[in-house]
């Protein structure tokens, strides 16, 4: 039983050796944005949708290719007194309505001919423009979803700003940013949208050397981001404020460290996960709520048109011409679902206490 | 010789996860007698916490895995069901917790709480149980129970939350008492307070106790055995005065000698074990603690047997190393010598 | 306690008068167009110049802007708030509104109250297995529809008129008159308004029940021995609750402050959310000035009682 007790000097070699063995037993330290992506991998249903989402933006992009080369026509192109070949058949993209057979008969735009037109009115014309609502859906899209991603980028910009000058200076600025978040909390979001928006379609906004027209598209998405700041920022602020008593914020304050520096390298860093979350599930909101501003005319203003304005003038034609409004809503409730199961998928895969998974 | 009321033999915990089967527990025994109290201890992730879980069955779900037997009073409680381990948990064995503030429900009062706990195993009314509870807070040394029995637990401090807890587990007069680090979140000078409550409770109820703790200053005054765990398996047990004077694991001796003692020279550097524990499910072949063992040799790379090696009978341990080696250096580790880089 | 009360109280009163001056920003000061053209736009589209100057003199806007604030807060308070286009007051339109819109917030929100919380429960005991999977979904979707949207498919759908009449379309019929007709005609638009909200709650409350097994003292409840039932409602429920209930203490009072609004109107209801969203398609502003401020006070006094109920509800906040 010869037993040589090891030399207890460590040389260059035996270091290494036992260097070798520990790292392949040891705990591997991996960094968290590496975990949450490789749990995101594995949702292939997350995945899925924000390929969904994807695709209608694509498609809403290339809405000026469909308008010329499928449909032949423009948003705002007016038929009201043409004829369209429909499987074999010509007819009216405009009915004329009036008197049939002793009753009285509307005039109805054309229902939807499913390419059966030869591309032209895929979903049929709006009442009583007779404009393509196929052209007219990509083109609203487009519209739908600037203002939506647009507002949600800005809203979550300023939320982070002043979470984090609210969170990491507190005392008395915190108390006027608190008190400013707290009194827009205390509007239902779409009456303020609401408020804002009309008040803004009339005239734009001309003060503090800032020049908007009524119907640009930046009064619905200033208006949306606006209001959906305290929102965002309420909860960000509680997150900077709890991670401003971690240890690493005090370390780093005492190696003297610039305010500036603390929240861009400490602070930030922290709250990406939660920013990139609420981004995502923010567009979802802003797109429904800038559809809901302008069904009520205080949003995108017409002629822009956008799926809100779209549904709402699709909703005289509800019982005749159903797709007029149909389409839009679920075009809306595609994107925004797609982006709520993102932004889910997203959220567990980057929440730290992911729970421990079934084998097999 | 006292009735043994706890014999674990060669428990295995296994957890299946995304990343590979965790072995949390892989092959523990020990017995548990009236009256005694065993002390369990090691680091993290060492394995002792999902021991004590297991003795409660709290470790039980979708992903465990068990082997072995754990048998209380002539009973495998690893196959009983869900619905009997209910009446086990409180009533048999009871259980505390690290950290009192979480553990304790902050919109019940403590009365509230300590009446639940009797009144889930004993049919009891309302009045007799609530009487009950300011006994038990009046045994746990809580002063004025009469009135501090409506308090909600944000308004104790730390340590009286703690003893608050142990009524809790007590309520029920169970046989073991099983304390998960009750002193880690507490400061030193109530941290023994805690120890002594619980050693003096243990007369009281005549009941056992086992005191799970990665610091063994806490153990060694009330312990009357304790296990060492590391990587999910015991590598050494005796008697507390035997391990103390004369332990054979280097891992034990790296314990010990990472203890500042007063009552010995003053080592240039305060000494640690190098390394971190393995990963729990790629474990290193042969000794876990091989990787980091600076007395390490080629027998290591096969698992040494947890056996008896020197006089006293019942004194256990996992090394290859024989006694004369160990004997000639053990003294320089435990007491924080220059025989390796801190 | 009378000491937060009174605190809560002042706070409120002061969010209140804040909430008129944003009101009078964003409808006299935002616009623009100077006392002339602000007048304009308070007369409506059918004014004569007459009105014109008469509103002018009225509400002041000649004068500087802390008294246009003060003349306008004093006509607002002494109800002689009047819409130029419909040559009614302000004040009593919106008293006449109410009822319907009592009716259909408090009909929704029990309706997606008690749905949230059983679908929450019933989605969080099974999680990950099928039943789970298919309330998340349901749920999404319930979230990912616009609201409005959804309404006109309900009528176009269901309500006579349209595909099916299974329901009567839209239209308020007072409790007074017929109390079936009165449900009847609230039964579409209440399901409705309560599809949103069940399928957020629901999350919601999957996520705190998720997250509240994993606590400390829910480990402690079972180490007692407690049964699984008691351990969900007592110690689980009462926790993961508390979000909610808070959350809904302030939904209720968004939707009861108009913000039904789009319910309303596509169910032709005429509850006070239409009535603001008709003066908002006629650039009416009077109207809209006193819904919206109508809208924040009924927040400001639920944030009140929800935060004294949160108080009760969670011991560590109560002041002690």
């Amino acid at each position: 039983m010869a037993q040589r007790a090891r030399e207890t000097e460590f040389t260059l070699d035996t270091a290494a050796e036992l260097a070798d063995e520990a790292s392949a037993s040891e705990i591997r330290g991996r960094s968290p944005w590496y975990l949450a992506w490789r749990r995101l991998r594995r949702n292939y249903v997350a995945f899925f949708f924000l390929f969904v989402f994807l695709l209608v933006i694509v498609a809403c992009a290339l809405a000026p290719l469909y308008a010329s080369h499928v449909a032949h026509s423009g948003p705002n192109a007016n038929h009201i007194l043409e004829t369209v070949k429909v499987n074999g058949h010509t007819e009216q993209v405009v009915s004329a309505g009036g008197v049939i057979n002793g009753k009285l008969v509307p005039s109805l735009p054309i229902a939807p001919t499913w390419f059966g037109g030869g591309g032209r009115f895929v979903l049929g014309a709006d009442g009583p423009n007779g404009r393509d609502e196929a052209v007219r859906l990509l083109y609203g899209g487009r519209n739908s979803l600037i203002v939506g991603i647009g507002s949600s980028a800005i809203c979550v910009f300023f939320a982070v700003v002043l979470a984090l000058l609210a969170g990491y200076f507190r005392g008395w600025i915190d108390f006027v940013i608190t008190r400013f978040f707290d009194l827009f909390y205390a509007f239902p979001v779409v009456l303020l949208g609401i408020a804002l928006g009309s008040a803004l379609a009339i005239n734009g906004f001309h003060h503090f050397g800032v020049s908007v027209q009524p119907g640009s598209l930046w009064i619905p998405t200033l208006v949306i981001s606006y209001v959906l700041v305290p929102y965002v920022g309420r909860p960000l602020r509680g997150q900077v404020l709890s991670l401003r008593e971690k240890e690493f914020v005090e370390a780093a304050i005492a190696q003297g460290a610039s305010p500036l520096r603390i929240m861009f390298s400490e602070l930030l860093p922290n709250l990406a996960s939660s920013v990139l979350v609420f981004f995502t599930l923010i567009i979802a909101n802003n797109i429904v709520l800038e559809a809901a501003l302008s069904f009520l005319g205080a949003g995108v203003q017409p002629p822009t048109s956008s799926w809100g304005t779209l549904i709402s003038t699709g909703r005289d034609f509800i019982v005749t011409r159903p797709w007029l409004s149909l389409a839009p809503g679920i075009a809306i409730v595609l994107t925004v679902l797609s982006l709520n199961v993102f932004g889910d998928g997203l959220r567990d895969a980057l929440d730290p206490r992911a729970k421990v998974k079934v084998q097999h | 010789m006292a009735e043994r009321l706890l014999e674990v033999d060669d428990l295995h915990v296994h957890f299946a996860t995304e990343d590979g089967v965790v072995r949390a527990v892989d092959g523990v025994s020990f017995e548990l007698e009236r009256g005694q109290v065993l002390g369990i201890v090691g680091e993290s992730g060492s394995g002792k916490s999902v021991t004590a879980m297991t003795l409660m069955g709290l470790t039980r779900g979708v992903n465990s895995h068990f082997e072995g037997q754990v048998v209380y009073k002539g009973k495998d409680l690893l196959n009983i069901s869900e619905r009997e381990f209910q009446d086990y948990r409180g009533a048999e064995i009871g259980m505390i917790f690290q950290d009192p503030m979480t553990s304790l429900n902050p919109v019940y009062r403590i009365g509230e709480q300590i009446v639940e706990a009797i009144r889930a195993h004993e049919s009891v009314d309302r009045r007799m149980a609530q009487r009950r509870a300011v006994e038990l807070l009046r045994q746990v040394g809580i002063p004025n129970p009469e009135s501090r029995i409506d308090d909600f637990p944000h308004q104790f401090s730390g340590g009286m939350r703690q003893r608050a807890m142990i009524a809790i587990a007590l309520a029920c007069n169970p046989d073991i008492l099983i304390a998960d680090e009750p002193t880690t979140a507490l400061d030193v000078t109530i941290q023994a307070q805690i120890i002594e409550l619980i050693a003096k409770l243990k007369d009281d109820f005549n009941s056992a106790v086992i005191l799970i703790t990665h610091d063994l200053g806490v153990v060694a005054d009330i312990a009357n055995e304790i296990v060492v765990m590391y990587a999910g398996r015991v590598v050494e047990r005796a008697k507390t005065r035997e391990l103390f004077y004369n332990p054979q694991m280097p891992y034990t001796w790296g314990l010990l000698g990472s203890i500042p003692r007063l009552d010995r020279p003053r080592p240039e550097r305060l000494h640690s074990i190098k390394g971190a524990p393995p990963s729990l499910i790629n474990m290193p072949q042969g000794c876990k603690f091989r990787p980091r063992c600076p007395h390490a040799f080629e027998r290591c790379t096969q698992e040494p047997p947890l056996e008896n090696h020197v006089e006293v009978a019942g004194h256990l341990d996992r090394c290859w190393l024989d006694n004369e080696y160990k004997r000639a250096y053990r003294d320089a580790t435990v007491s924080g010598g220059h025989t390796e880089a801190a | 306690m009378l000491a937060f009360l009174v605190r809560r109280t002042v706070g409120a009163v002061l969010v209140c008068a804040a909430v008129t001056f944003i009101v009078f920003l964003i409808f006299i000061v935002v616009p623009g167009g100077g006392p002339h053209g602000t007048a304009e736009r308070i007369a409506g589209k059918n004014a004569t110049t007459q009105n014109i100057i008469n509103i002018e003199h009225q509400w002041a806007f000649d004068r500087p802007f802390y008294v246009q604030y003060w003349r306008m807060m004093k006509k607002m308070f002494d109800g002689s708030l009047v819409s130029y286009t419909s040559q009614q007051n302000v004040v009593s339109q919106i008293v006449q509104g109410m009822p319907a819109t009592f009716s259909l917030t408090v009909g929704a929100g029990v309706i997606w109250l008690f749905f949230g919380i059983v679908v929450g429960v019933i989605s969080a005991l099974t999680a990950g297995r099928l039943s789970d999977r298919v309330i998340t979904v349901l749920a999404l979707i319930g979230i990912s529809m616009p609201v409005f949207w959804l309404g006109l498919v309900a009528r176009y759908y269901l309500a006579e008129g349209g595909m099916t009449t299974f329901f009567p379309d839209g239209e308020y019929v007072a409790f007074s008159r017929s109390p079936t007709a009165w449900f009847a005609h609230l039964i579409l638009p209440w399901l409705v308004l309560a599809v949103l909200f069940i399928g957020f709650y629901g999350r919601v409350l999957r996520g705190n029940i998720l997250d509240t097994v994993n606590e400390d003292f829910v480990r402690t409840a079972k180490a007692k021995g407690l049964t699984p039932r008691r351990i969900l409602v007592k110690h689980v429920l009462r926790t993961s609750l508390i979000p909610v209930v808070t959350l809904f203490g302030l939904d209720f009072a968004s939707v009861l402050g108009g913000g039904a609004i789009l319910t309303e109107t596509v169910f032709d209801l005429h509850g006070v959310g239409q009535y603001a969203a008709q003066s908002i398609s006629n650039f009416d502003l009077p109207p809209i000035m006193g819904v919206t401020m109508y809208g924040a006070f009924f927040i400001v006094f639920f944030s009140v009682l929800v935060d004294l109920f949160y108080a009760y509800l969670d011991p560590r906040i109560r002041p002690t």
